[in-house]
């Protein structure tokens, strides 16, 4: 078990083995949620959510960007920059062990994929995490590759869009993944003087260390349904309170119902949401639809 | 107050021992062993600084949690004249795990705000072990927003094992909370100087730990995660903290050397407790020297300072294009 997986409920956990079983390379997949048997090209085509129970799948930081960007005029921003084991750092296996295994399975070298493009020709900078790569984890290189995209956003004097997949600081960098905490937050400062939307998208799981800096310091803070978010993990609360948790803690729904995000979207309605919350914020004309 | 020892200092607590004995004896008998025991005190201390000399991070987490280290408020007995603490988030609560409020500091007015732990067992539960809920983020980012608006500087003190994993915390937004005050204190418009006193409990201890300047008492520890989280985590079991404790690099020497802090505050002989009126001295110097280098800086220059160094941190390769 990764140390993820053991931060999350049982219901959500599962195995290496399990998820190859609900997605199968092959024809055909199982929705984890209702068990319907679906065809996986009608599932791809449906980003990811089940057409008959609505469940959003975790889906990869390139899948997304494809799913949300223009496919003209991308530009990725901090691909050059990549991480380093500062700290020496080895627990049963070693740091680099882990960051080669990551990129093994990802084919990407770290957890934050940024690029600069558009959405239906509404000029943004987008930050994806990859929650394959490490659990979504913030070290220095996706704390060095958010900054940079934010500064991108302010020279160019778009929007910043982040869509957070993460369990939260990277051990294996001790204070220096702490410290990208404040670094990523304190670069939207800038933005903010300059009244640029920072939009914040917080999909299944935004936890911890991501979840308590940038996420919630946005303009506006979207969930997406069913993700889990939160600060500490289920578990964990659950040792400390040693009560059961409530139905839905933690869940965006329940979120929304505390007050804690603006609204939950629909992953198939956000080609069109988005840029029209864009729109709207940067004084713009209605995207065409 | 009887001293209590930890672990790895039973040898001293052995020798002191006797050290009591031999002064409970000295006090009704006519037999002088005054420089009996003087030379078993000596000895003592001697031992103390030996096995100081030589702890590992395992350790200096245990020194840095021990029950008789000063907490926030006796610094601030010792270090500030006219504290007036200041309550309450104007929302929802006073969150009793952090404390706050005006003082003055070698004459000077100020702000101060930090994590408070209880010592009895009653106070501890009051306190929350020092672990704060959303409600006292917010009232520490009322007071910072408190100094900014009268030009006072902060002087903040961190001390927790982490931000409270409750129920009711996450009710009321503990991520958004912490967050908030990252953002805010990165802009804060006055001088910020934070002193890691005993544990730095991750994002809980850097909600009120982001600054211009900060300073690290020696045996206190900074983290991401404590020890035996990480163990739990990467080890599958909390007795390899003492490892985790190790690789982590939470002891305040490491992570000057990380470029992590500015400054390591040396403690006693036997750390803060067993000295807290020399520690309180030496605090005083750091901070006065401190303050002193902040305040010739004007203020957007201190602020620009700030985001600058706040946004370099972190260790990274970049490869050359193509």
């Amino acid at each position: 078990m990764t140390w993820l997986q053991k931060l999350l409920p049982p219901r959500i956990k599962s195995t290496p083995g399990a998820r190859k079983q609900a997605m199968p390379e092959g024809l055909w997949v199982k929705c984890p949620a209702c068990e319907a048997v679906l065809y996986r090209t009608d599932l791809e085509k449906n980003l990811s959510v089940c057409p008959k129970c609505g469940h959003h799948s975790r889906v990869g930081a390139r899948v997304r960007i494809d799913q949300l960007l223009d496919a003209e005029g991308r530009f990725e921003i901090g691909s050059e920059v990549v991480p380093i084991d500062s700290l020496k750092f080895k627990d049963q296996k070693k740091y680099p062990e882990r960051l080669a295994a990551a990129l093994e399975d990802t084919g990407e070298t770290d957890a934050l994929v940024v690029m600069q493009g558009s959405v239906a020709s509404v000029p943004l900078v987008l930050a994806t995490f990859e929650f394959e790569f490490m659990g979504g984890s913030m070290g220095s290189v996706v704390g060095e590759r958010f900054v940079r995209g934010v500064r991108v956003a302010y020279e160019n004097r778009v929007p910043f869009v982040c869509i957070s997949a993460s369990g939260g600081a990277r051990m294996q960098e001790g204070v220096n993944s702490l410290f990208q905490m404040a670094k990523t937050t304190a670069a939207l400062q800038e933005l903010a003087k300059a009244r640029l939307p920072f939009v914040s998208l917080l999909t299944d799981p935004t936890m911890g260390g991501v979840s308590a800096s940038f996420a919630f310091v946005a303009d506006l803070v979207i969930a997406e349904p069913g993700a889990l978010i939160g600060f500490a993990g289920p578990r964990v609360i659950e040792q400390t309170v040693r009560e059961k948790l409530p139905e839905g803690f933690q869940r965006a729904e329940f979120l929304l119902e505390k007050g804690a995000i603006d609204m939950i979207l629909d992953r198939r309605t956000l080609r069109e949401e988005l840029p029209r919350l864009l729109a709207l914020l940067m004084r713009a004309p209605a995207p065409a639809a | 107050m009887k001293q209590t020892f930890l672990d790895f200092e039973q040898p001293i607590a052995e020798l002191q021992l006797k050290v009591d004995e031999l002064r409970f004896v000295h006090e009704d008998s006519a037999v002088d062993i005054a420089d009996e025991i003087a030379r078993l005190t000596k000895k003592s201390q001697q031992l103390t600084r030996d096995i100081y000399a030589k702890l590992t991070s395992w350790q200096i987490a245990q020194v840095a949690r021990h029950p008789q280290r000063p907490y926030t408020l006796d610094y601030i007995a010792g270090l500030f004249t006219e504290f007036r603490e200041l309550h309450g988030d104007r929302s929802y609560a006073d969150d009793a795990a952090i404390v706050g409020g005006l003082a003055r500091f070698n004459g000077r007015p100020c702000v101060v705000i930090g994590h408070q732990k209880g010592r009895d067992t009653k106070e501890k539960i009051h306190r929350n072990f020092g672990m704060p809920r959303p409600e006292g983020y917010r009232k520490a980012l009322r007071l910072m927003k408190l100094a900014e608006k009268f030009g006072l500087p902060l002087f903040t003190f961190v001390d927790t094992p982490g931000a409270y994993p409750g129920i009711g915390a996450e009710e009321r937004g503990q991520s958004e909370a912490i967050g908030r005050n990252l953002f805010e204190m990165a802009g804060l418009r006055t001088p910020v100087i934070v002193t890691v006193i005993g544990e730095g409990g991750s994002g809980g201890a850097l909600a009120i730990a982001v600054g211009d300047i900060t300073l690290m008492l020696q045996y206190a520890t900074y983290s991401v995660i404590s020890p035996e989280g990480c163990a739990s985590i990467l080890w599958k079991s909390a007795e390899h903290a003492a490892e985790a404790a190790e690789i982590l690099g939470i002891t305040a020497p490491r992570l000057k050397q990380l470029g992590l802090i500015d400054k390591v505050v040396n403690e006693p002989v036997g750390g803060a407790h067993r000295d807290p009126a020399a520690m309180i001295a030496t605090l005083r110097k750091a901070l006065t020297e401190a303050l002193r280098s902040l305040s010739e800086l004007p203020l957007d220059e201190l602020v620009e300072r700030r985001e600058d160094r706040i946004v370099s941190y972190g260790k990274f390769k970049e490869l050359s294009p193509g």
